[in-house]
C-alpha cells in the first residue's frame, strides 16, 4: 500500500535540498549492505570471520612495517631520511590506487548504476546528487586503501614513540588525503563519459588498471627489494631514491600528508602542509560540483549509449568449432558460450594479463635464487626448493581457480532458467563448466613446473613426479572450485571478481589448502630419504625407483579421491537444482 | 498435452502451489489467470522442470518432467517472465547455442534461425550483442529461442510485456497457428483481453490454488458475473477489495 505522507511528497514535486538528499541516497546502499551481512550471519557467521580476518591482516602489516621501519632508522646517517621517503613514496603509491579506483568506481555510481534511472527522473537537488555519489564513490573505493594504511601509520607511531594527538593529526591529513582522488576520480570520468560511451570507458579503465597493476608487480620485482637483507642492498637503495626523487615532489597531496606526519614524529610539525591538503581538498569538491553540474545531465545522456556491439563472425569461432567437434554437440555448444562471454568481457579476459605477468615474476623469482651457496647444502636446497616450487604453484593455481572456476556457476545467475529448462543432462553441464577450467589450467600448471624444474636442474624421476602431482591437483582444485562454486552460489553480482570474496571462495581456499597440504606432506613422508641424503656430511644420491613409484601412487589416489569426491557432489547438486 | 497431479510448491512454511490438479489437452491454448504471488510463476516453472515440486508430479506429453525429463524438455519451450540472456552473445549465437543444448544442428537449424530472426524483425540485430538489445528485442528473442528446436508443448509465463502492438498480434497468430497444427500452450498472462481472445479455456489461480476452471461462459458462472467481461470476473474470483483501497490512496 502507497503512504499517504509519500504519496504528498511526489506529488508537491519539490527539490529536497543536498543536506536532505544526500543521506536519503546513501541509506538504500548502508541498508543493503547491512541486509547483506546479516544474511550472511545466518550462514555460519561471516561477520567474525571476517573481522578475524582484517585483524589478522591488520596484525601482519603492523609486524612488518614496524620491523621494515625499524630496519631503516637505523640505517646510519640516511636512516630518518629514508623513513620519510619511504613514507611519501607508500602514500604516492596507495594514491595512484585511489585515483584509478575512484575512476572505476565514480562511472558506476554517476553513471551505470542501476537506480539512477528513478533518482535522475525524481525532483533531486543536483548538489545532493553530486554529494551522494561522490561519498559512494570515496567510500566504495578507499576502504580497503585505508585498512592497509591504518597498520602502517599505526607502525610510525610505534617506532617513532609518538603520542596520541598524533592519531588525530593522522586522521586529519587521511580524511583529505582520500577526498582529493575521490573529486578527481568523478571529474575525469565526467570528462571521459563525455568523449567515450561509458560502457565503453568501462572497458577501458578495467584494461588501463590491470596493465597498471601488471607494471607495478614487475617493477617491484625488477627492483629486487631482497637486496635490502644484506648492507650492499641499502647502498642501491639510496641510488635508487636519489636518481628517482620521486618523493621530494611538493606538488602531490601524499608528499604533504607524508610531512604533515613524518613532521610530526619528528617534532617538527607545519600546519602549512594540512592546509593545503584541506584547502586544496575543499576547492576542489567545489570544482567538481561545478563540473558536475555543467557537464552531469549531458554527460548521462551520453552514458545511455551503447559501445559498438557487433560481433565480428572471427574465424577463430569456426576452427573452434571443428576443433571442439568430437566432444559432442551440447558439450560443444556449452564450452563455445563460455569462451565467447569471457573473451567478450574485457573485466574477465583483461585478468589474464595479471596472471602472465604473475608467471613472469614467478619464474624470475626461480632463476634468481641464490641456492649455490656451498656445494654441500645446495643439493639439499635444490630439492627443498623442488616441494616449495610445487607448493607455491599448486596455491597459485588454487587462487586462479578461485578467481575463473569457482564463479562459473554463480555468473549463470538469471541464466540459468536457460540451461534448466532444457534438455542438457547435469552431468553434462557439469562436465562443460569442468573442462573448460581444467585445460587452460592444466596447460599453465604444466608449463610452469617444467620450466621451473628445468631452470632448477632436477632429477629425472623429481621432474616426472612433479609433473604428475601439478597435473593432480590441477585436476583437484577445479573440481573443489566448481563444487564450492555450486554449493553456495553468489547469484546477485555479475562482477566475476567479486564472487570468490564469498564465504564459498574463502571455505574453497581452505579445502584446497588442506589438499595441497597433504599431498605434498605425503610425499616428502615418502622421500624422506632422499631429501636428508642431500645434507651436509652424508652420502648425497638419487632417489630410487620405489620411492618415486610409492610416491607417484600415492598422489595419485590422494589426488584421485580429492577430485572424484566434488565432481560427484556438483553433479549431484546440479540434479537437484542447486539455485 | 499438459497434465498436473496434486502439484505442490513450499518455500519453508509458505505454500506457493497447493496441490494443483490440472490438464491441458493437446491442440489447445490455455490461459493461466491470477494475481500477483498467486503461484502462477511457480507453477509454469516447475512444468519447464526449473523447479522440482514438493509433492505431485507434472507430465508433459505423458513424460514425467522429474522422472524422465530428457524427454519431456525435448517436447517443450519456455518462455520465462524475464528475458534474461547471455549479454555477450550475438542474437544469432545465442539461437544457434540454445539449439545445441537441444541437439539439433547443421543447416536446417541455421535455415530455421534465420526464419524466427525475420519472423520478429530481428535480422539486422543477428549479428549485435544481446546487451545492445530493447526489452521487446530480448522479448522476441527468447520467444525464437523457445521456438527454435519446433516443440510441440510451450509454456508462456507474461508473453506481451515489451512488444510493440505488431509483434503482439504476430505472437497471437503464431500461437493460433500453433494450436491448429496439433501443439499444446500453457499461458499466464496479467493482459486479460489477450487471454478472452485467444484461450478457449482458462484457470484462476489463488493463494496457489485453482479458484476457476472452464471457458470465460463458464467462469462468468462461477463467479456469478452474468453479461460480465473478463476483468470484472477475474476480480470477483480473486477479491475485488482492492479497489476501494485504490480510490482512497488516489483521493489522498
Amino acid at each position: 500500500m502507497i503512504r499517504r505522507v509519500e504519496a504528498r511528497a511526489l506529488s508537491e514535486r519539490t527539490p529536497v535540498g543536498p543536506l536532505r538528499v544526500i543521506p536519503r541516497l546513501l541509506r538504500p546502499k548502508f541498508l543493503g549492505a547491512l541486509g547483506r551481512s546479516a544474511g550472511r550471519r545466518t550462514l555460519g557467521g561471516k561477520v567474525p570471520v571476517l573481522l578475524l580476518s582484517a585483524a589478522g591482516a591488520f596484525a601482519f602489516l603492523f609486524f612488518v612495517s614496524t620491523k621494515l621501519l625499524g630496519a631503516v632508522r637505523e640505517v646510519p646517517e640516511v636512516g630518518p631520511l629514508l623513513a620519510s621517503k619511504m613514507l611519501g613514496l607508500g602514500l604516492l603509491l596507495f594514491l595512484s590506487i585511489l585515483l584509478l579506483s575512484n575512476l572505476i568506481a565514480a562511472l558506476s555510481s554517476f553513471f551505470l548504476a542501476k537506480d539512477l534511472p528513478s533518482i535522475v527522473g525524481a525532483p533531486v537537488d543536483w548538489l545532493g546528487l553530486y554529494g551522494g555519489r561522490l561519498i559512494e564513490t570515496l567510500g566504495s573505493s578507499s576502504w580497503m586503501v585505508l585498512l592497509m594504511l591504518l597498520p602502517v601509520v599505526a607502525a610510525y607511531q610505534w617506532v617513532y614513540q609518538g603520542d596520541a594527538v598524533f592519531y588525530g593529526i593522522a586522521a586529519a591529513a587521511i580524511i583529505p588525503y582520500l577526498v582529493i582522488p575521490a573529486v578527481l576520480g568523478a571529474a575525469i570520468t565526467l570528462v571521459l563519459v563525455r568523449v567515450v560511451p561509458a560502457r565503453r570507458t568501462r572497458d577501458i579503465l578495467a584494461l588501463v588498471s590491470v596493465v597498471a597493476v601488471a607494471l607495478l608487480i614487475v617493477g617491484i620485482r625488477v627492483l629486487r627489494p631482497e637486496r635490502l637483507m644484506n648492507p650492499e642492498g641499502f647502498r642501491n637503495l639510496v641510488d635508487f631514491l636519489e636518481v628517482l626523487r620521486t618523493p621530494s615532489s611538493p606538488w602531490l597531496p601524499s608528499e604533504w600528508a607524508a610531512q604533515t606526519l613524518v613532521g610530526y614524529l619528528e617534532g617538527r610539525f607545519d600546519p602549512f602542509w594540512l592546509v593545503l591538503l584541506w584547502s586544496t581538498a575543499a576547492g576542489l569538491v567545489v570544482c567538481g560540483a561545478w563540473l558536475h553540474r555543467r557537464l552531469y545531465a549531458r554527460g548521462y545522456t551520453k552514458a545511455q549509449e551503447g559501445a559498438d556491439t557487433t560481433a565480428r563472425r572471427a574465424r577463430v569461432w569456426r576452427v573452434f568449432r571443428f576443433v571442439l567437434a568430437p566432444v559432442g554437440l551440447e558439450r560443444r555448444e556449452m564450452i563455445l558460450k563460455d569462451a565467447r562471454v569471457f573473451f567478450r568481457d574485457a573485466t574477465q579476459w583483461s585478468q589474464l594479463l595479471v596472471l602472465g605477468v604473475l608467471l613472469f615474476v614467478y619464474i624470475y623469482n626461480i632463476r634468481v635464487l641464490p641456492l649455490q651457496t656451498s656445494e654441500a647444502l645446495s643439493r639439499f636446497l635444490i630439492s627443498m626448493v623442488v616441494f616449495l616450487n610445487l607448493g607455491l604453484a599448486g596455491f597459485i593455481l588454487m587462487a586462479i581457480a578461485a578467481r575463473f572456476v569457482f564463479p562459473a556457476y554463480s555468473l549463470e545467475g538469471s541464466t540459468l532458467w536457460l540451461i534448466d529448462s532444457s534438455p542438457l543432462p547435469p552431468e553434462t553441464f557439469v562436465w562443460s563448466k569442468y573442462w573448460v577450467g581444467a585445460v587452460p589450467l592444466l596447460v599453465l600448471a604444466l608449463v610452469l613446473t617444467f620450466v621451473t624444474n628445468r631452470i632448477l636442474g632436477v632429477q629425472a624421476g623429481i621432474m616426472a613426479l612433479s609433473l604428475v602431482t601439478i597435473t593432480c591437483l590441477t585436476l583437484a582444485f577445479v573440481a573443489q572450485a566448481l563444487a564450492w562454486g555450486i554449493a553456495m552460489p553468489k547469484f546477485e553480482t555479475g562482477n566475476a571478481a567479486q564472487i570468490p570474496t564469498s564465504l564459498g571462495g574463502l571455505l574453497f581456499m581452505l579445502g584446497a589448502l588442506a589438499s595441497l597440504a597433504a599431498v605434498l606432506a605425503t610425499q616428502l613422508w615418502l622421500l624422506r630419504g632422499y631429501m636428508l641424503s642431500g645434507l651436509p656430511g652424508r652420502v648425497s644420491r638419487d632417489p630410487t625407483f620405489w620411492e618415486i613409484a610409492s610416491a607417484l601412487l600415492a598422489t595419485t589416489l590422494l589426488a584421485a579421491g580429492l577430485t572424484v569426491l566434488p565432481y560427484l557432489f556438483a553433479r549431484r547438486r546440479v540434479s537437484a537444482g542447486a539455485g | 498435452m499438459i497434465r498436473l497431479e496434486g502439484l505442490t510448491k513450499r518455500y519453508g512454511a509458505f505454500t506457493a502451489v497447493d496441490a494443483i490438479d490440472l490438464e491441458v489437452p493437446k491442440g489447445s491454448l490455455f490461459g493461466l489467470l491470477g494475481p500477483n504471488g498467486a503461484g502462477k510463476t511457480t507453477t509454469l516453472r516447475m512444468i519447464a522442470g526449473i523447479l522440482q515440486p514438493d509433492e505431485g508430479r507434472v507430465l508433459v506429453e505423458g513424460f514425467d518432467v522429474v522422472r524422465d525429463p530428457y524427454q519431456a524438455k525435448r517436447r517443450l519451450g519456455y518462455i520465462p517472465d524475464r528475458p534474461f540472456v547471455y549479454e555477450k552473445l550475438t542474437g544469432a549465437e545465442l539461437l544457434r547455442f540454445v539449439a545445441g543444448l537441444y541437439g539439433q544442428d547443421g543447416a536446417a537449424i541455421e535455415e530455421r534461425i534465420e526464419e524466427l530472426l525475420r519472423l520478429w524483425d530481428l535480422e539486422r540485430w543477428a549479428d549485435e550483442l544481446v546487451e545492445s538489445y530493447s526489452h521487446g528485442m530480448r522479448q522476441k528473442l527468447i520467444i525464437s529461442a523457445a521456438l527454435v528446436h519446433r516443440p510441440t508443448v510451450l509454456v508462456i509465463d507474461e508473453p506481451m510485456v515489451g512488444l510493440d502492438p505488431k509483434s503482439a498480434r504476430l505472437l497471437k497468430d503464431l500461437l493460433r497457428a500453433f494450436a491448429q497444427t496439433g501443439g499444446t500452450a500453457l499461458i499466464s498472462t496479467h493482459t486479460l483481453a489477450f487471454a478472452e481472445v485467444l484461450c478457449e479455456r482458462m484457470a484462476v489461480i489463488d493463494t496457489g490454488r485453482i479458484v476457476a476452471l472452464g471457458s470465460v461462459e463458464d467462469l462468468r458462472a462461477q463467479a456469478k458475473a452474468e453479461s460480465s467481461g473478463l476483468e470484472e470476473i477475474f476480480l470477483r474470483l480473486t477479491g475485488g477489495a482492492a479497489e476501494g483501497e485504490l480510490l482512497r490512496v488516489l483521493e489522498g
